[in-house]
């Protein structure tokens, strides 16, 4: 797989029932708790982890247990339930499940400084400069009113009408993008390729900086970010798309090799 | 300001009518020192920022709040005009020594409407501990007739949402903004709601509010 995102899934054998379930994981970040100390304290990792994003998982597999969604992965469920807004029951658990792990994993000890290669090129190319992408990124995570997330993304400019294609897909209408959302909302609702978030509900960074949302962003950006993992996600976003194109062109031929075969047929005879 | 001659009115932080340590160790100094001093305080100075040489700087709270609300369409002041509102109206729900049972024609209402006062509490404990993300729970009185006779409900609401864009009297008022209880009860809301109401709720605001809201609804 080219994601470098993967939700673990345990599969229980029910030996009675002679049925398959699956239950969504709790991994631990990639580092130690203590590892991104003191911009993010351990206490806060405790808390973060180890109660709130626990909860969304636990919560979430006591919801699925038994359902047709126990056999589905995260990000089918959060699709699933979310239902065009009026979600189902697991929608908010699902969705935070899945933000936390993502959230871990776009963080690291000594983060910050600067992307490089292709995604410091779109970066450039979408937004100006890095300056210009980080003042875009910093004013959506301060201005989401509550809870919520910021995130850069990758579009892959699909129309949004059912039946419409893009009939010249280039890498050139591809772009990044800045987004928020409230409280457990994502992207990928959105159809498009998350690259990096930052988790702006208060029990994020209140240990560590009560009300200073601002500083808690800064500090984020300076020293917490891990552009390797916004990187490889780019390169994933991308070959997803690549790939989806093939798919659909394919399918496009297909059915116009229906419509040419009769045609051809009667070439035949004329020869 | 008298140069102009133009009565120019900004809305005002008022303390909470106990000290800042009042309610220790329930509801703790810090977390005053953070909420009202703050936060409460932010919503105010930047809602008289945004307020201020606008038609909306000769209104009231009550009225900013109203008109910025726009069915739902917010117009830039209604966050934190109606987080202003919402905080003051929170801080008067509390006093040292609270909890206990509300008495007299408060009691006597919600026995009515909610069949005891138990069933009110789980109630309100449910609507609190249920709102996803940042919101308030309150008790409210409607003041317009209801097929089933019910004055008092239970609601919730999100972010600076507040009962009186609904055309309610709000009667009592509990914050469920992580930060009203992340430095005292860290993630454990459920245990900062029971604690609210055993040890910190005023039923004598609340009855004094529902004495106020039923003379405007006569």
């Amino acid at each position: 797989s080219t994601r470098s995102f993967q939700c673990r899934r345990s599969r229980k054998r029910d030996l009675k029932k002679g049925v398959i379930k699956a239950s969504v994981e709790l991994k631990p970040p990639p580092y130690a708790l203590d590892a991104l100390e003191p911009v993010m304290s351990r206490e806060t990792f405790e808390y973060h982890w180890g109660k709130h994003h626990r909860a969304y998982v636990d919560n979430l597999n006591k919801q699925i247990a038994g359902t047709e969604l126990d056999t589905k992965t995260l990000e089918e469920i959060i699709l699933l339930t979310y239902n065009k807004g009026d979600f189902l029951p697991p929608f908010n658990n699902a969705a935070q499940a899945w933000n936390h792990e993502f959230f871990w994993e776009s963080l690291k000890p000594g983060g910050g400084g600067q992307p490089s290669g292709e995604l410091s090129r779109l970066i450039d190319r979408d937004f100006g400069s890095f300056e210009a992408f980080i003042n875009k990124f910093k004013t959506a995570a301060a201005t989401q009113f509550g809870c919520g997330w910021a995130w850069l993304v990758y579009k892959a400019n699909r129309l949004d009408v059912g039946n419409a294609v893009n009939p010249r897909p280039s890498q050139d209408d591809k772009k990044l993008l800045v987004v928020k959302s409230p409280n457990a909302i994502n992207p990928l609702i959105w159809d498009y390729s998350p690259l990096l978030t930052i988790d702006v509900w208060e029990h994020a960074y209140y240990l560590d900086y009560e009300n200073r949302r601002a500083d808690y962003i800064s500090t984020f950006v300076e020293k917490l970010v891990c552009w390797e993992a916004v990187s490889a996600r780019l390169d994933a976003a991308k070959a997803k798309a690549a790939e989806r194109e093939a798919r659909e062109e394919e399918a496009r031929n297909g059915e116009s090799d229906e419509q040419s075969g009769s045609e051809k047929n009667m070439q035949l005879y004329f020869d | 300001k008298a140069g102009r001659g133009v009565i120019t009115a900004s809305v005002e932080l008022k303390p909470p009518p106990y000290a800042l340590d009042a309610l220790e160790p329930l509801m703790s100094r810090q977390t005053f020192e953070f909420h009202w001093g703050k936060h409460h305080r932010a919503y105010v100075d930047n809602l008289n920022k945004q307020i201020a040489g606008t038609e909306l700087d000769s209104k009231t709270l009550e009225e900013i709040i109203l008109v910025t609300y726009n069915k739902g369409d917010f117009l830039p002041p209604f966050n934190n005009a109606a987080q202003a509102w919402n905080h003051q109206f929170f801080w008067e729900s509390l006093k040292p020594g609270g909890g206990g049972q509300p008495s007299g024609e408060l009691l006597e209402s919600i026995n009515k409407d909610f069949g005891s006062f138990e069933a009110f509490v789980k109630e309100f404990k449910t609507a609190a501990a249920t709102q996803f993300g940042s919101g308030w729970a309150w008790l409210v009185l409607n003041p317009r007739p209801s097929e089933d006779g019910k004055k008092l409900s239970v609601l919730k609401s999100p972010n600076a949402i507040n009962p009186l864009v609904l055309d309610y009297y709000p009667l009592l008022t509990l914050d469920v903004w992580e930060h009203a209880y992340y430095l005292d009860f860290q993630n454990r809301r459920p245990d900062y709601i029971s604690t609210f109401l055993e040890k910190l709720v005023s039923w004598e605001a609340v009855s004094a509010r529902l004495d106020a809201a039923k003379v405007k609804a006569a």
